[in-house]
């Protein structure tokens, strides 16, 4: 994107009808790593790609449990990230001690998306530098929401952001059909084979990606390390072809061997993203 | 229920009680001594501890005007009924006639209040607010009875705490969208319970030990309207504040809906309603 005339602040309009402030935080969210969701007819499941610093840090996290009932993946700037977080889960502790029943997702969702909308109409404000997915299970069901810095939200049944989203958003568009009548093995299954999609170097493992699983029956549940490795060990088993499914033969990554290897750090970008 | 004494202001009942006419605050002479230093205050001006005073501390004492009597309610079957009066008290005078204390909250929630009425029309204007705000989300999602009742619960603890009561005692009955039945109770200091049959004020003693003994929760809906009627027949034999025209409310997970009034067949030709006084030992 090439720098333009009536950008300064982000209350100034563009001869065009664009606000270009509110463009360039929508950009910071493309910088982080990529993350994507997968709504099910009774689960939604949340997978990243965690990046590190430097060789030396820990991953940086990207998934938040909000409530039992809802938890967030981030893009962009993690500081963001965290004061949306603890918004959303003061929300959701205020509504269970008045009502005594977990928060409708959406109507968080809406919150959050006005509160967002705020910070581009003050002059003395920036928008939020960070892309949420809010994956929840309510009274009205299993729902996936995306939330961006312009205050728009959307419901969506698949979706990526972050770096090279595309590819994985493009997984997501050949399978999303099938997600209503998946298992929620399948669905993390194919929230991993999307995932592997915007990996640089192709291979995922136990430590560079972290899974979330929320609906019906279960918990907001974050997957990492040991237990994410049956499901790595089940998807490098598909790609070297031992079982023929029609998953397997549709992965554009099937027959080559990647090299396994972890995220390097040096080509990241500023450490306050992930 | 009890309606505490007016307070008294008689000084000679209540030492340290500022005259009418006095009027604290006022710049304190004692403040600045022969030399002209200033001394900080220290807390030892007169105040007044009244409602009625301009100045000084607050306090919020209510007493109910316009109360209403008991309120029952079972769950039985196919969700719940719940059935009052239609009186409004003045005091002892049976003053309003055609008063209803039960109201249909959203679409599957009846609330009933015993005590203070105004205080209970605030509280449904409080739902109103919930229920329009709900509408206008237009999102399919609705206020179910258990969240109407934990959202009262904590309207009336506050309030409790705030020393302002709403001097109520609240019914909650409902059927949740999933098809199970409701049914708490809220007192006026913000405890609240659920059962499968409450009942307010007067009913807690005559009701509930019949409910205890006939209701149970698969019962039908005509064996629960009869047990109903029967302790509602009791409340108004028993019961000085109470007349012969009541509602009945009944929710299933079809809906909400509250009768129109009625009254019911009551029998004063015993001998000891005609001539109450005559085993009375004394009696002229």
């Amino acid at each position: 994107m090439f720098r333009n005339q009536y950008d300064t602040d982000v209350v100034t309009w563009s001869p065009a009808g664009r606000i270009h402030q509110i463009e360039y935080a929508m950009e910071a969210v493309k910088q982080g790593s990529a993350a994507v969701g997968l709504q099910g007819k009774d689960y939604v499941v949340l997978a990243t790609l965690k990046r590190a610093a430097s060789e030396l840090s820990a991953y940086q996290r990207k998934l938040f449990k909000i409530d039992d009932h809802m938890g967030i993946a981030i893009a962009g700037l993690t500081a963001d990230g965290r004061v949306l977080s603890r918004y959303m889960r003061s929300e959701c502790i205020n509504h269970r001690f008045v009502y005594e029943s977990p928060l409708n997702v959406g109507r968080l969702v809406c919150q959050v998306a006005d509160k967002s909308q705020v910070n581009t109409q003050r002059s003395w404000k920036r928008p939020y530098g960070v892309g949420l997915l809010v994956g929840g299970y309510d009274a009205t069901g299993a729902h996936l929401y995306y939330t961006c810095p312009s205050g728009n939200y959307f419901e969506y049944k698949a979706m990526a952001m972050g770096a090279r989203s595309q590819a994985a958003k493009t997984y997501l568009e050949r399978k999303f059909e099938t997600f209503e009548s998946c298992s929620l093995d399948e669905l993390i299954r194919h929230a991993l084979f999307s995932l592997k999609e915007s990996c640089t170097e192709g291979d995922l493992n136990s430590k560079n990606c972290s899974v979330a699983v929320v609906g019906i029956d279960k918990d907001f549940e974050i997957l990492e390390g040991d237990a994410i490795q049956p499901y790595i060990n089940d998807m490098e088993a598909e790609d070297s072809g031992a079982m023929e499914t029609a998953d397997a033969a549709a992965v554009g990554t099937e027959g080559g061997e990647e090299p396994p290897a972890p995220e390097a750090g040096g080509d990241e970008p500023a450490p306050m993203e992930s | 229920m009890m309606r505490p004494d007016a307070p008294n202001y008689s000084p000679l009942l209540n030492p340290g009680v500022v005259p009418q006419g006095f009027v604290p605050f006022q710049t304190n002479p004692g403040n600045v001594d022969a030399n002209g230093a200033v001394h900080p205050l220290a807390g030892g001006q007169p105040f007044v501890v009244c409602a009625h005073q301009p100045t000084g501390p607050h306090t919020h004492t209510q007493y109910p005007y316009v109360t209403g009597t008991s309120v029952l309610a079972i769950k039985y079957k196919d969700g719940i009924m719940m059935a009052c009066d239609t009186l409004g008290s003045y005091g002892s005078t049976k003053r309003y006639k055609s008063v209803e204390r039960m109201s249909v909250v959203g679409q599957s929630t009846v609330i009933g209040a015993s005590g203070e009425y105004s205080d209970f029309k605030y509280i449904l204007n409080l739902l109103d607010d919930l229920t329009t705000h709900d509408y206008c989300l237009d999102d399919g999602q609705q206020l179910s009875p258990k969240e109407i009742c934990s959202y009262l619960t904590r309207v009336l603890y506050n309030r409790r705490n705030k020393f302002d009561p709403l001097w109520n005692s609240l019914v909650v009955g409902g059927v949740s969208p999933k098809g199970e039945s409701f049914l708490g109770m809220i007192s006026m200091i913000g405890t609240a319970y659920t059962d499968s049959h409450v009942a307010t004020g007067f009913g807690a003693h005559l009701a509930r030990p019949l409910f205890r003994e006939k209701q149970y929760d698969d019962m039908p809906e005509d064996e629960a309207k009869a047990l109903l009627e029967d302790a509602l027949r009791v409340c108004y034999y028993r019961d000085k504040q109470s007349i012969n025209k009541f509602q009945m409310a009944k929710v299933t997970k079809d809906g909400a809906s509250i009768s129109q009034p009625y009254a019911l067949a009551t029998a004063w030709h015993y001998e000891a309603f005609v001539n109450p006084t005559a085993a009375a030992i004394g009696s002229w």
